[in-house]
């Protein structure tokens, strides 16, 4: 299972680099999105996949029996998603405004700043 | 529990969330926001003062012991560079008065304000390196909003930059914090430097140490990574500019410094190998891309990078001298660059343009505010007696003394060529009289400009300051570079005695 999450998490990085390397800047943002799913599925995995065993300490018992899955990453994730929610939103909200301003989808014709 | 380890980082929550309740208030939301921010340093200055007295701070968040809960922790470089914060962010607050105009004002700059810094201060002071990412973020969305606030073209543009940069390095900050969980099973960042120097597979760790090296050298502005930088830096408006250019790089540095004294120390003859040639690199790249600018503030953002060098220099050569050159710098550089921005905002304010070759004349007109430029643009050249003097003679001498002679001798070039560019502002702007086609732009005229002038003219007798009260910045920066040296300090503050 770790391998093949880990293919899925490299194919992840490589389509969001390829899409983040095109010019037109709607596909930047899909790129982005990809990027950070990376990265949330790379902290999923690192913390360890285990089927089928919630964290919960059973009536009575003041541990879990036996191995059960690490709740903490999965907080991590969570936050981690949410905040890439709210990035993500303005980054869709900022190219739609750029496009506006611009007049164009193409990351050639924005670069009065660069000289 | 310490209170104060956690005031700053309340107390622009606070006052954000105030000047939000204002919001249709222009004139209250501007009197609590010079309040906030001057209530916010004096808060960093007790906290500076009660961590030189007794030591490394530590307040367990709700009461969760280390390292299951999370932990705010204040050493003096955390107090340093909250106190750091606190005053720009005082000097950009007073600043704002008159240059911010109604309009973006009416689009949240005020809460904006408090919630960047809040951002920077949380992430000074975490000693969770989750939630240090967490800070990341607040303060990333605070100065995404900020970057554009009027809208302009420019604005847009720059920002497109500005945001896909930051979030790819954010992506990789969480995907090297997933990978050092996977390693130690631990976040608390006591913890992990702990269980670090048992690990027994230092390849893995140098990995993970590489990518928080690219992840946090994008935010800082370091080569190859700091593209972003001169793009969006002269955009917005020249308070949010000054602001940026103080503290968000900044945060960078010491996420680095944090992060390759603490808990990267397993293999120092190759990481921080890598960051001196980073250092070279970043310090020639930058002033030589300011040589060729010929707008005010373009100049200025790729100063921060050259200048950015110079701290990472301190780091990487790490000898306790050098540690403590990288940390003068930091505290040298913050109140110079924001002042040089404040200085550009007010002759833009006085003539409608940055462009070099459209001004002139200044020294003519505004003697006092040449007086002004001078002090700040010398001692970022390094001139004594100014501050930046005694920032580059530490890491100079630190440099010699650890026989890198090749650093010193690109620091020193550097130096020259920044009094070069310094130089270029002065001639440019003061000197040489304005050409005539340009010399009835319109512009605010000094109406108003008090306040600003107040402003610079404070920050620059702090510049003067350190410069001539160089001893006791010195004894700060040392014992701060002692404590980041001897990593065990942290550690046992940290997590107790054991």
């Amino acid at each position: 299972m770790e391998t093949l999450m880990a293919f899925t998490v490299g194919g992840l990085f490589a389509a969001a680099i390829y899409m983040m390397l095109r010019r037109s800047i709607v596909k930047l943002v899909i790129g982005l999105v990809l990027l950070s799913n990376a990265a949330n599925l790379l902290l999923f995995t690192q913390a360890g996949l285990l089927r089928g065993a919630p964290p919960l300490v059973p009536e009575g018992a003041m541990q879990p029996a036996g191995a059960v899955a690490d709740p903490l990453a999965q907080a991590l994730i969570l936050t981690a998603i949410v905040i890439g929610f709210g990035v993500l939103a303005f980054a869709v909200v900022l190219i739609h405004r750029a496009y506006e301003v611009v007049k164009a989808d193409d990351m050639d014709q924005m670069k009065d700043t660069d000289t | 529990m310490r209170l104060e380890v956690a005031l700053p980082v309340i107390i622009p929550l606070f006052f954000g969330a105030l000047t939000l309740i204002l919001w249709r208030w222009r004139l209250a939301q501007r009197v609590t926001t010079v309040a906030g921010t001057g209530l916010m340093l004096l808060s960093a200055l007790w906290l500076l003062a009660a961590t030189w007295q007794d030591g490394i701070l530590v307040m367990h968040m709700g009461n969760w012991q280390a390292p299951f809960g999370i932990v705010l922790v204040s050493d003096l470089l955390g107090a340093i560079m909250v106190v750091l914060a606190g005053i720009s962010g005082f000097a950009t607050a007073v600043y704002s008065l008159t240059s911010m105009s109604r309009r973006h004002e009416a689009f949240g700059y005020y809460p904006l304000l408090h919630l960047l810094l809040a951002g920077v201060n949380g992430a000074f002071l975490t000693g969770d390196i989750f939630n240090l990412y967490v800070w990341f973020e607040v303060m990333l969305v605070a100065s995404f909003a900020l970057l554009i606030l009027g809208g302009e073209r420019a604005q847009m543009e720059g920002a497109i930059k500005y945001v896909t940069l930051n979030l790819v390095s954010s992506a990789m900050l969480l995907s090297a914090i997933g990978l050092l969980y996977g390693l130690t099973g631990t976040l608390n960042m006591a913890d992990i430097a702990d269980k670090l120097s048992y690990a027994e597979d230092p390849g893995i760790i140098t990995v993970i140490a590489m990518l928080f090296l690219v992840s946090f050298g994008i935010k800082a502005g370091a080569f190859p990574f700091f593209f972003w930088l001169p793009a969006s830096y002269h955009t917005p408006q020249v308070a949010v500019s000054a602001l940026f250019a103080a503290l968000l790089t900044k945060v960078g540095v010491y996420a680095l410094f944090r992060v390759f004294t603490l808990m990267f120390t397993q293999d120092v003859d190759y990481t921080h190998e890598i960051l001196l040639w980073v250092a070279a690199a970043t310090m020639l790249t930058g002033v030589l891309g300011a040589a060729a600018q010929y707008e005010f503030r373009r100049i200025l953002s790729f100063h921060i990078i050259s200048q950015i060098g110079y701290m990472i220099m301190g780091l990487a050569l790490f000898t306790p001298l050098a540690i403590v050159g990288g940390v003068f710098y930091i505290m040298h550089h913050i109140i110079v660059k924001a002042n040089l921005f404040l200085v550009s905002g007010l002759v833009y304010r006085l003539k409608g343009t940055y462009e070099l070759k459209e001004l002139g004349g200044m020294y003519r007109s505004h003697p006092m505010l040449a007086i002004l430029f001078l002090i700040p643009a010398l001692s970022l050249a390094g001139i004594p007696p100014l501050s930046g003097f005694f920032a580059k003679f530490i890491l100079i001498r630190a440099g010699v003394e650890a026989e890198a002679w090749w650093i010193v001798g690109v620091a020193l070039l550097v130096g020259l060529l920044t009094l070069y560019s310094m130089i270029k502002i002065w001639a440019e702007v003061f000197w040489k009289a304005q050409p005539e086609e340009y010399a009835d732009r319109p512009a605010h005229g000094s109406a108003g400009s008090g306040v600003l002038y107040l402003t610079i003219g404070g920050m620059a007798a702090l510049t003067v300051f350190i410069g001539l009260g160089a001893e006791p910045v010195y004894r700060i920066a040392d014992a701060a570079a002692h404590q980041l040296l001897n990593p065990s300090l942290y550690i046992d503050a940290v997590l107790g005695e054991r």
